[in-house]
């Protein structure tokens, strides 16, 4: 029978002989992500139910990120609880503050992501993964006590669409305009309950951390898990970065597998993308756009906080100065060293920003540059709902990192072409 | 008797079931007081034990807060009939042993105020003031076998005595 690779995944993790969309599996969890906001509520409950224990200590990654130096009294109990959960069942995974980043950048980045494999984690954003060729999806603390518990968890195996992403992308565009462009043409639930399997010579070209930028937003469109193929990117990135030495099985869609739809985009004649406010799928040109007042711009988060981002923003930013409050939050330590190394910071001083340690911070409105009433914040998060960085009043217009770059520069928002050479 | 309180609307999310400013406690009598407050800030006192919530396309739609699930299930209500769910929404229902009925015609057929009676086995709503039968596919085997156990916790804890 032809399968897409979603469904041989699940197909193997069910231990079944084959699974069609629709079908209910129990599939085998392989990595379970945890951090400070769901996870002590799921301890909560396997205590009040007295569940004792865990599958597997070893499935286990924790990280504390979104409220990470502790940001007050109430995080720092759920970071507490955390801990004293984790040294009680001996997890070693357990990245502590100097090592703890922002969840769906460390784990990748630390090698705790295998292609083939079933990864849940206490977060929607848990759909990144799927950009090794994983079946990665967000799940709430119910769902989350019981993958720890047992090791497993039931799915309904999604149908899935297929994103043909044609062309190459032009100078100052990137990866995060094509999933803006993606989630203006098929909106907030675009992809409800879908696998969304992106291929094409656009993917094909893109970094592991760009493919990671676009997968992180399937959740954006309804999707349950976005994917795409392992080639030899993946496999360079991955190697010597492992941390089992565990061998991993790629699994590629077949030929003739079935799919709800199949979306094709040209990413020739793109251009730099802002979702204004308060959806990700508010997508416009930057030639619609260019020109609005901001008050903030955030280079940072899950999406857009990588090394390869800073780079760009800082490329922009060097020799200039930024007209507004301008954050930049490297998403782990690992980053935050690396653009040490590279000068990156030197840069970021003499334009006037700040950096920040590694954190989730102000993208969900944590603590970090907590935006007033009536402010404006270009961003290169995933998210603009209302209030979403702060006061329901303000803002927030997505964009990738050279938009908010090239925007800071301007005070508005600002083609970034304009400041490549 | 149960009756239905029609919303013939889609995307109601999980802010309308359960507002972000009442997450600070996972206290389910306390969020019951506030449940569907920004859709209809009248519905707590209008609710009866047993009653039914009719919506819809992609009720549920939101974040992933299982607060919206305990927040109806704090006020009794005693399922959501709706033309469909939220894929995280849904699976917060059936790991809290909350039954969803999916039955894309339900809203055309139930006027607010109708008193309803379900046969979850065969899968049928009966509309008792309009004198009609609904028909809806009944959830999966393995969901009711969660939902019988009382949720996904005390299934995992059956299974593991
Ligand atoms: S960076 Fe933002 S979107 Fe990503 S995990 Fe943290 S809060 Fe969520």
């Amino acid at each position: 029978m032809a399968m897409t690779i979603t469904e041989k995944i699940l197909t193997r993790a069910a231990g079944r002989a084959a699974v069609e969309p629709g079908d209910l599996v129990n599939a085998n969890i392989d990595v379970v992500m945890c951090h400070e906001v769901t996870t002590p509520p799921a301890i909560r409950m396997l205590a009040e139910h007295g569940i004792e224990g865990v599958c597997d200590p070893d499935r286990i990654v924790i990280t504390p990120d979104h409220f990470q130096p502790a940001k007050d009294i109430k995080s720092a109990e759920l970071h507490k609880r955390l801990d004293d959960w984790a040294k009680k069942h001996g997890i070693k995974n357990y990245y502590r503050v100097g090592r703890a980043g922002v969840c769906h950048a460390l784990l990748p980045e630390q090698g705790h992501i295998r292609p083939g494999e079933v990864i849940v984690g206490g977060d929607s954003h848990t759909c990144t993964y799927g950009a090794f060729g994983a079946f990665s999806t967000g799940i709430g603390s119910t769902d989350l006590a019981a993958a720890i518990a047992t090791g497993e968890l039931w799915f309904k195996v999604p149908p899935s669409i297929k994103f043909v992403l044609n062309g190459k992308l032009g100078k100052g565009v990137y990866s995060k305009d094509v999933i803006l462009m993606i989630l203006a043409r098929i909106g907030t639930d675009g992809a409800l309950y879908k696998a969304m399997e992106f291929v094409g010579d656009a993917v094909t070209d893109m970094s592991m951390e760009a493919r990671m930028t676009i997968t992180n937003m399937a959740i954006e469109a309804g999707g349950k898990s976005g994917i795409m193929n392992v080639d030899d990117v993946t496999r360079q990135y991955l190697a010597g970065r492992l941390k089992d030495n565990r061998d991993y099985t790629v699994f590629e869609s077949d030929a003739d597998a079935v799919y709800e739809s199949v979306e094709e985009f040209d990413c020739d004649k793109l251009e730099p993308m802002v979702a204004l406010p308060h959806l990700p799928s508010n997508g416009a040109a930057i030639s619609e756009c260019a020109g609005k007042a901001m008050d903030q711009a955030y280079i940072g988060s899950c999406t857009n906080g990588r090394i390869e981002d800073l780079r760009v923003a800082a490329e922009i930013l060097k020799g200039r100065q930024v007209a507004i409050r301008t954050i930049v939050v490297p998403a782990t330590p690992d980053i935050w060293h690396q653009a040490d190394k590279e000068g990156l910071f030197d840069v970021f001083y003499e334009a006037g920003c700040v950096v920040s340690a590694p954190t989730c911070g102000a993208c969900l409105g944590g603590f970090m540059g907590i935006l007033a009433g009536g402010e404006r914040c270009v961003s290169t998060t995933n998210r603009n709902f209302v209030g979403r960085m702060g006061s329901p009043k303000s803002e927030v217009y997505l964009a990738s990192p050279a938009t908010a770059a090239a925007s800071a520069v301007e005070g508005k928002l600002t083609d970034p072409r304009r400041y490549m050479s | 008797m149960s009756k239905a309180h029609v919303y013939k609307r889609d995307h109601i999310n999980t802010d309308e079931i359960i507002p972000a400013r009442y997450l600070n406690t996972d206290d389910e009598a306390e969020l019951a007081k506030h449940c569907m407050e920004d859709i209809d800030a009248e519905f707590v006192n209008k609710v009866a034990e047993g009653d039914i919530i009719v919506a819809g396309d992609d009720f549920g739609c939101g974040s992933s807060r299982e607060h919206a699930v305990w927040a109806l299930r704090g006020a009794r209500v005693q399922t959501v009939i709706a033309n469909s769910f939220a894929r995280i929404f849904y699976r917060n229902a059936i790991d809290n042993g909350f039954y969803l009925i999916e039955s894309p015609q339900a809203a055309e057929k139930i006027n607010n105020g109708d008193e309803l009676e379900i046969d979850y086995k065969t899968g049928r709503i009966k509309n008792l003031t309009a004198g009609i039968d609904i028909d809806f596919k009944p959830l999966p085997e393995f969901a009711l076998e969660i939902i019988r156990a009382g949720g996904l916790l005390e299934h995992i804890k059956t299974k593991k005595r």
